[in-house]
């Protein structure tokens, strides 16, 4: 069995957003941590490994020092990494995004056992879109937001979690799953993982290891394949400290009742 | 001169803080308060490789280097300097000599539960007559009739981890008459009958680690747990305690910087005067003074840590080390203690507990006035 995990460097949000004068992340200026969610992702991975064996291999999409997360997920237990990288998949949205992924997959194959794990969503953009879009043009059935999972032979049981209860659902591999951070706790990368990390097999696939793939087009991938435009992004100002009444009597609700009409709400 | 951390050290770093910080930090005030030793620390850190960092895979180590090593204890010793300790103390003083002196049998035999941390170890030299002068051994072993087994006796005291080891490096006179040279090593485990274990001591810092004497009652060693040659022990001890002092600088280390860390954090926060203290001249200048000696025993520690590594006589870079980061730390942590004013005296911020623990830094493995003995000793003034 094959585990393929889909992660993304993104900047660390617990620290400063520094945005550019035109509107765009400063990514250059903000720490870089691995998507939190796909931490998740790679650990179920892993635990899936410890049970019953597995090759996980990493993939990821961007610039050249994004091999550093890659060998930091292979010194927690992942098998192999696999960094897509090039000049001209640059400023991809989601669907571009999505497009060169799903390539990347079809060039690293897919078997009948294999499992394509994704984060629910990274927290730069928090779009959710990638993982989806990624089972989509690959043809394969998705289970997003999975809070368990269980595998029997070519069979997938996932918790799917909604935010008032779970769906539980049964798929086929090969298959494609989102995952919330509610399934598990990632480990540690280990001290003896540290040690091999730099020694095991990273590929670097660039426009031209993967410009045959069908999914590749240069209308389908960087800006020009990218159909989101991104007018501006902005830290939104802090919302004032809210109003607290209290009491169920008459008096309290006229209160209510005022501030609202006074605010053109009712 | 290569000063910059190579890609794994830098990963070593930040996995170490992450755990440290996760599983460490949050225990380390209850462990000193209730002087309880943290076994489930300890599991976590064996799973992870952290108590056979430096060793050979083929022995059950994780197959890192020295400076890996004291990098975990540094880190370690930040938000914990009695986690710091046991890490240490299992490795330097146990484990090292091990595979250091012992033969592959003896190595196989005992290094994988070791270096897993499926067992603990520890390092019986000192006794209650033989401190600093290690060569008054008083403890004896006598081979009995058959020829086949050691029979040790006397008390060991002031064993780090003594009382959750299970395997022991002791010392013992197996010819008085020959002084030093009549000192031998032997690997002891806490199953050998006529073995006990004795008072528990309470101190002052690194609370939570397990302090003891070991008492040898007729206790019978086989003989092929004799470590290194009949009368090599002292010459054991002296090289092991060398590596021993990475270690103990790599905690002084780690407390003094976890110290500067905490006071950066609190004199942006308190207000006096209308002002965060950080504002004050003073504490800028003594966050800086602080800070500098703690780089500058970094550099001496890590370069210790490599010359062991690369197989270079380490003895003086060691004691060196080990003089500068523990006397550093004692400052350094003293004077965190004073930036805090009252709250650092109370026991709601660590800086008073790490003061606590940096002391016993500048007295074992070496006091520092044994260290100035080392480091005058290899400059060759006598």
């Amino acid at each position: 069995m094959k585990i393929i995990v889909c992660v993304k460097q993104v900047p660390d949000t617990s620290g400063k957003v520094a945005v550019n004068p035109d509107g765009t992340l400063n990514r250059a200026s903000m720490a870089v941590i691995i998507n939190p969610d796909d931490m998740n992702a790679v650990e179920e991975a892993l635990r899936l490994k410890d049970q019953m064996g597995a090759e996980v291999v990493v993939v990821t999409m961007g610039p050249p020092p994004a091999e550093g997360m890659l060998r930091e997920l292979m010194a927690m237990g992942a098998d192999k990494g696999v960094l897509v990288t090039a000049r001209e998949f640059g400023c991809s949205d989601t669907y571009a995004t999505s497009q060169i992924l799903a390539a990347a997959i079809n060039k690293i194959g897919l078997e009948k056992e294999d499992i394509v794990f994704c984060g629910r969503q990274a927290i730069d953009g928090d779009t959710a879109q990638v993982g989806p879009q990624i089972a989509e043009k690959l043809g394969l059935p998705q289970i997003s937001y999975v809070a368990e999972v269980k595998k029997e032979g070519t069979s997938v049981i996932c918790q799917r979690q909604l935010e008032d209860g779970y769906m539980t659902i049964k798929t086929e591999t090969p298959c494609l799953l989102t995952c919330v951070k509610e399934l598990n706790e990632p480990r540690y990368m280990s001290v003896s993982g540290i040690v091999d990390c730099y020694s095991k097999p990273l590929d670097i696939f660039t426009y031209e290891t993967l410009k045959d793939d069908p999914l590749i087009d240069k209308s389908t991938i960087g800006l020009s394949g990218s159909p989101t435009n991104i007018l501006t992004s902005f830290t939104p100002p802090q919302k004032g400290a809210g109003m607290m009444l209290e009491g169920a009597d008459k008096a309290t609700c006229e209160q209510l009742a005022g501030i609202l009409a006074k605010k053109h709400i009712i | 001169m290569e000063f910059a951390l190579s890609k794994e050290h830098q990963l070593f770093r930040k996995m170490y803080r992450e755990f440290a910080e996760n599983e460490v930090k949050p225990l380390a005030e209850q462990i000193d308060e209730e002087e309880r030793f943290p076994m489930e620390t300890v599991e976590k850190m064996a799973k992870l490789g952290m108590m056979g960092i430096y060793f050979p895979k083929q022995y059950g180590g994780a197959g890192a280097d020295v400076l890996a090593y004291a990098m975990a204890v540094e880190e370690l010793a930040k938000v914990c300097g009695t986690t710091a300790v046991i890490v240490s103390a299992h490795t330097s003083l146990c484990c090292a000599p091990i595979f250091e002196n012992g033969t592959e049998e003896q190595k196989m035999k005992y290094l994988p539960d070791l270096c897993s941390g499926k067992k603990i170890g520890a390092f019986g030299l000192t006794e209650p007559n033989a401190g600093t002068d290690a060569s008054g051994q008083q403890t004896t072993a006598v081979l009995d009739e058959s020829g086949e087994n050691y029979i040790l006796n006397g008390t060991k005291c002031f064993i780090t981890n003594g009382n959750v080891a299970e395997t022991f490096v002791v010392f013992a006179m197996t010819d008085k008459s020959l002084g030093n040279k009549g000192i031998s090593a032997f690997i002891v485990e806490k199953s050998f009958p006529g073995f006990s274990t004795g008072k528990y001591e309470k101190k002052m810092g690194i609370r939570g680690s397990s302090t003891c004497d070991l008492i040898f009652e007729d206790c019978i060693v086989p003989k092929a747990n004799l470590l290194g040659k009949l009368g090599e022990g002292f010459k054991i001890a002296m090289k092991t305690l060398d590596g021993g002092r990475i270690g103990i600088a790599s905690q002084a280390l780690g407390l003094g910087e976890g110290a500067v860390e905490e006071t950066i954090k609190y004199t942006k926060e308190r207000i006096q005067f209308k002002k965060r203290i950080s504002q004050f001249q003073n504490t800028q200048f003594q966050l800086a003074d602080m800070h500098t000696k703690m780089q500058a025993a970094q550099f001496l520690v890590y370069s210790a840590a490599v010359k062991k590594q690369n197989h270079e006589p380490y003895s003086m870079d060691a004691a060196m080390a080990k003089l500068f980061a523990s006397e550093a730390a004692s400052d350094v942590t003293r004077r965190a203690v004073q930036l805090f004013g009252g709250y650092g005296y109370t026991r709601e911020y660590p800086v008073e507990r790490m003061m606590r623990d940096a002391k016993i830094t500048e007295i074992y493995e070496g006091t520092s006035e044994v260290q100035r003995m080392v480091i005058a000793s290899a400059l060759g003034v006598k």
